[in-house]
Formats: C-alpha cells, sequence, structure tokens
C-alpha cells in the first residue's frame, strides 16, 4: 500500500535558486513561530496555572502579563554564568544543546497546514518531510535524554546526579511504549511519512488514529509522551521537594534559560506531534471562500495543539507526582505490555476482522496470565506487612506513620 | 579507487562520516574519562548513521540512532552513574596475562584482512549499494519494506534466534540480580 510520494512536491521541477530561498525562509519562519510559541507557552502556563490555583500570575510587563517571559529571559542573561568547582567543563556546557536541539528537530516534521501557492511553487507548511518521517522523533526523543543525564552528571553536585540516573531510567522505559504505539498508527498508514499519516486521517473525524486504533493508542502515547517530556506528574527527574531542582540545579543564568526554554519547547513539540499522530493534524472543516482557505488548516492545528499544550498543564495543576517505583510499574507492568497487545489486536484486524478477534482473544489471555504472574511477584516481594504499598495504594500518611511506630513498638 | 565515478557530495558525506567514527573510535580508547568514552561512542554511532545515509539506508540510520545512541549508550551511562565508577580508570594495571600482545595479533589480523579485501573488491571503500552495481536497492519510503522483506523472509531464523537470544539473555540477568527478601528479614529478625 503506497500512498503519495514522499518527495516535498516544491522539488518536482528541480531544485533552483528559488526553491533554494523558499525552502531556507520556510525554514527561519518555522523557527521563529516555534520561538515565539515557546514565549507565550510559558506565559499561558504561569496564567492558567496560577488561574487554577487562585492566584493571578504575572501581571506587571504587558497587557496581561504578556511580556513577562521576555523581562525572565532578559534577566536570566543578566545573570552570572556559574561553573561549579566540581564540574565537568566540556560536557557542562554541551548538555543544554543537546535539550534544546531536538525539540527544534522534532517540530520539522509536524505539517502544520496544507500546501500553499508561493511565485507558483507548491509550498507545503511544514519544514522538512523525510521519509522516516515519525521515526525522526523516537530517534529524537532518544536524544533528548543525553541533555538531562548529562547536565545532571557533569554538575558534580548530588542531587542532580540523582535526578540523570532517574531520568535515564524513565526515559527508556517509556520510549518503548511510545514507539509500539506509534508502530500501530504506521501500520494503519501503511507509510512513515507524517505527510502521508496526515493525509490518510483527512476524510472526516471518524478518519481519525484516535477513533479508528480505538482511543486506546492514544492514551498509551499521551502518557507516555508525558514521561518523555518529564512533566508533571512524571517529573520525578526535577522532582523540586526531593531533589531542589533536579538537573539544572547547579545550571543559572543562560544556560538554565536553554533548558527552560527546551522544555516548554518539547511540550508544544509533542502537543503538535499528538495532534499529527492521532487527530488529524491541520484537518477539519474548511469553507469555501476563496483566497484564504489555506488558513483554515493551520487554524484547525492551531486549536488542537493549544488543546493539549493546555491539558499538561491541567495535569500540572490537578495530579499529584507519581513516586519514582509507582512510575517504573505503570511503564513496564501495564503500558509496554498494552501497547504491544494492541498492536498485535489493530495488526490482525488490518488483515482479515476474524484474524483480529483472535488476536483479541489471545491478548486477552495473556493479559491474564501477566497480571496473575506480576500479583504473584508482588505478594512475594512485599510480603503482607510491607512499609510501601504498590501502584493503586498511595502511602496514606497515617498508615506510613503508623507503620513506623509498630515497627519501633517490637 | 575514489575517482571520477563518485559525485562530490559523496565524497564529502564519506569524509565527514568516517572522521566522526574514526575519531569517536579513538577517543573511546584514549579517554580517562569513562563518560567522555561514552561521549565519543555516541559520535561514533552518529557517523555510522551518516553513512547509512550517504548509501540511502535511511531507514538503518534512524534505527541506529534510536536503538544504539537513544537507548544502548544511555544505558552505559546509566550503569556508570549508577556504580560510580572513579573519575580516572588505572590502564597500567593487566587484568589478563597476555592480553596486550593477542590484542596485537588481532588489530595486524584485521587491517590485513581490510587491505585484503580492499585489494580483492570495493566492499570496504563506501561504494553506494555494492550488490547491485552502483544502483540503490530501495530508497526512502522503500527501505523499510526491503529490511522487513529480508528480516521475515530469507533471514527469519537467525533472527528469531537473535530473539530468542534477547530473551534468555534478559531472564539470566532477572535471575543473577533478583534478591530473596525473605532470607533479608530473618537476618534482621
Amino acid at each position: 500500500m503506497m500512498l503519495a510520494s514522499t518527495v516535498d512536491p516544491i522539488y518536482a521541477h528541480g531544485v533552483t535558486l528559488a526553491v533554494v530561498v523558499i525552502v531556507l525562509v520556510r525554514m527561519l519562519v518555522g523557527f521563529a513561530v516555534l520561538m515565539g510559541a515557546v514565549t507565550i507557552m510559558i506565559w499561558f502556563e504561569r496564567k492558567a496555572i496560577s488561574d487554577m490555583q487562585s492566584r493571578l500570575g504575572p501581571t506587571r510587563w504587558g497587557p496581561f502579563g504578556l511580556f513577562q517571559t521576555l523581562a525572565d529571559g532578559l534577566k536570566l542573561i543578566g545573570k552570572e554564568d556559574l561553573l561549579p568547582a566540581e564540574a565537568d567543563r566540556f560536557t557542562f556546557k554541551l548538555a543544554p544543546y543537546l535539550s534544546l536541539i531536538p525539540a527544534l528537530v522534532t517540530f520539522a516534521i509536524v505539517p502544520v497546514g496544507g500546501t500553499v501557492d508561493i511565485a507558483g511553487h507548491p509550498v507545503t507548511l511544514q519544514i522538512a518531510n523525510p521519509p522516516i518521517g515519525v521515526l525522526l522523533m523516537l530517534a529524537m526523543s532518544g536524544i533528548s535524554v543525553y541533555g538531562v543525564v548529562l547536565a545532571g552528571w557533569s554538575s558534580g553536585s548530588k542531587y542532580p546526579l540523582m535526578s540523570a540516573v532517574r531520568a535515564s531510567a524513565q526515559m527508556i522505559s517509556y520510549e518503548a511504549a511510545l514507539g509500539m504505539t506509534i508502530v500501530t498508527v504506521v501500520l494503519a498508514t501503511g507509510s512513515l511519512s507524517t505527510q502521508n499519516i496526515v493525509a490518510a486521517q483527512a476524510h472526516g473525524i471518524w478518519h481519525w488514529n484516535l477513533i479508528r486504533l480505538g482511543i486506546v493508542p492514544f492514551v498509551i502515547f499521551l502518557i507516555a509522551i508525558t514521561a518523555e517530556l518529564n512533566r508533571p506528574p512524571f517529573d520525578v527527574v526535577e522532582a523540586e521537594t526531593e531533589l531542589v531542582g533536579g538537573f539544572h540545579t547547579e545550571y543559572s543564568s543562560f544556560r538554565f534559560g536553554i533548558f527552560y526554554l527546551a522544555e516548554f519547547m518539547n511540550t508544544i513539540t509533542m502537543s503538535a506531534v499528538i495532534v499529527t499522530l492521532f487527530l488529524g493534524g491541520p484537518a477539519g472543516w474548511v469553507p469555501n471562500i476563496p483566497h484564504v482557505r489555506w488558513v483554515f488548516p493551520i487554524l484547525w492545528f492551531l486549536i488542537k495543539t493549544v488543546f493539549f499544550a493546555f491539558s499538561y498543564i491541567w495535569f500540572r495543576a490537578a495530579l499529584p507526582r507519581f513516586r519514582y517505583d509507582q512510575l517504573m510499574d505503570l511503564g513496564w507492568k501495564r503500558l509496554i505490555p498494552l501497547s504491544l497487545g494492541w498492536m498485535l489486536i489493530v495488526a490482525g484486524f488490518l488483515i482479515k476482522m476474524s484474524w483480529g478477534f483472535l488476536m483479541a482473544a489471545l491478548v486477552i489471555l495473556a493479559w491474564t496470565l501477566l497480571s496473575r504472574t506480576v500479583a504473584i511477584g508482588t505478594r512475594r516481594l512485599e510480603g503482607a506487612d510491607s512499609l510501601l504499598p504498590s501502584v493503586g495504594e498511595r502511602p496514606l500518611p497515617g498508615r506510613v506513620l503508623r507503620a513506623f511506630t509498630d515497627h519501633e513498638g517490637d | 579507487m575514489i575517482g571520477a565515478a563518485y559525485a562530490i557530495p559523496d565524497i564529502l558525506a564519506f569524509v565527514v562520516s568516517a572522521l566522526m567514527i574514526v575519531v569517536g573510535a579513538i577517543g573511546v580508547l584514549a579517554v580517562r574519562n569513562p563518560v567522555h568514552a561514552a561521549l565519543s561512542l555516541i559520535l561514533t554511532l552518529f557517523g555510522v548513521a551518516t553513512a547509512f545515509v550517504a548509501q540511502s539506508a535511511d531507514f538503518l540510520a534512524v534505527v541506529q540512532i534510536i536503538v544504539y545512541a537513544g537507548a544502548i549508550v544511555v544505558l552505559f551511562l546509566f550503569v556508570i552513574m549508577f556504580l560510580g565508577v572513579d573519575r580516572s580508570d588505572p590502564v597500567r594495571v593487566e587484568p589478563l596475562v597476555g592480553q596486550r600482545a593477542l590484542a596485537a595479533i588481532g588489530v595486524v589480523v584485521t587491517i590485513g584482512g581490510l587491505v585484503a579485501l580492499l585489494a580483492s573488491s570495493h566492499w570496504v571503500t563506501g561504494a553506494i549499494a555494492v550488490s547491485t552495481s552502483g544502483h540503490p536497492t530501495a530508497v526512502g519510503a522503500g527501505n523499510v519494506r526491503a529490511v522487513g522483506t529480508a528480516v521475515f523472509t530469507t533471514y527469519l531464523f537467525a533472527f528469531e534466534a537473535t530473539a530468542a537470544l534477547l530473551i534468555i539473555a534478559v531472564v539470566g540477568a532477572v535471575q543473577l540480580a533478583r534478591r530473596e527478601r525473605r532470607m533479608d528479614r530473618e537476618g534482621e529478625a
């Protein structure tokens, strides 16, 4: 099943100077728009969180405090650039860029709108459309671990190091589930290219991967990507109550600013990736108004992306942080088997209805066996009088306290 | 051997990727700090990925980055940081007797083999898609299809055997790392 060509239509009539200029300008505009979006995103998050916590948030600079981010950026640049004595100088300086670049590169594969005619050239509103498509996103999310891990390690300090250890384990764990859900999308589309993935979802809401694949892959993807982003409730990496600030504790000035920028840029990029993979990207109702038809796909894309950006903020305000072992349990014992099983079911249904039901039966059987195994393992590991309960139960302060006092009484 | 048959971009890509691979590989050996060695390894892996792209094997390139750079080296780093390996390891001590002599012989044999291959055919010169005399077998999205077909038909046994091997390794590692908690409890009480 080969869909539309994966080559950008702008190269169809050879590479002329005009084409090169258009491609370069498209890249620069993409970069500028992303940077602008990050500034707004930071303001938006602070405002929304304040609203949810009955505070006002930034109000002083610009209308509704809109320029607060710029002011903060200027302040950060003006601060002293500290380099800890124990730090590994080269890696310490390298790490911020390692976390910024993947965020930038991933955005390149996101189709923001349809195709626009500029000076007779068909220009797709997407910075690049490589044949490997979504795999580039996986590769970049794999690379973005290094920013956190190396920053934590090179600081030569205790808490950042613990944060780095947590980050490396967490991000690898959730990458597996992430990859598996992407496989379901790719299976249903028959192509890796984001352009084709979006094209396959263009004909109405029932064709969106969100519904076509059953809601499960979408939910797994949303959870796994939140963990990849180290955003709450999966932010054990920078848990400020345990690890001061996590991997960026020792950073200040501009380098800290880069981490901050990368974090919010990642949030936007990943919201855009979710929209691309599961909500049809720029797909949506387009009224038949001449000359401005191209605006509507972009609008739809923006609305969907802002919705997800907002849900990340919502998660942060509403959900308490996972404990490290709960995080690992969720990743390895639930999300990875579930995504694997769902992938098998989708693959079965793509071949034939009967295969699909057979696969579903097998997956249910396997799931039952697995949960039984996990239950037995947990019981053996913890015993009846375990201090800390496993996933699902939260250690209520009273219960933990009682466990401590009981032990002292022994 | 590199002559008029190769376009300048091809040669450039080859030189860049070869430099990345060689500098990274030397770095892994020469650097004392284990974390820096892991970083050099990443440079090598990216060099290999670049070489793959130059040979229009996009899929292999990105898999190389996802699997090796994105997962395996991160695990290396995890272990290095977790065990708190010293900043510099003593390299003067020789844990295996005669290791150096054997390594020297290995190097001579490998280089000899490479030179022999270079002399008899163009297997190691970075020629594009050697098996089909200059034409890439599958470009772009066709990559995935070609790799998938090869893995699930021609090389099915090797593929499944590798999968079994990995599972056995994981089970073995879990078995080795598992501690019996009950013994601990009895010890405490």
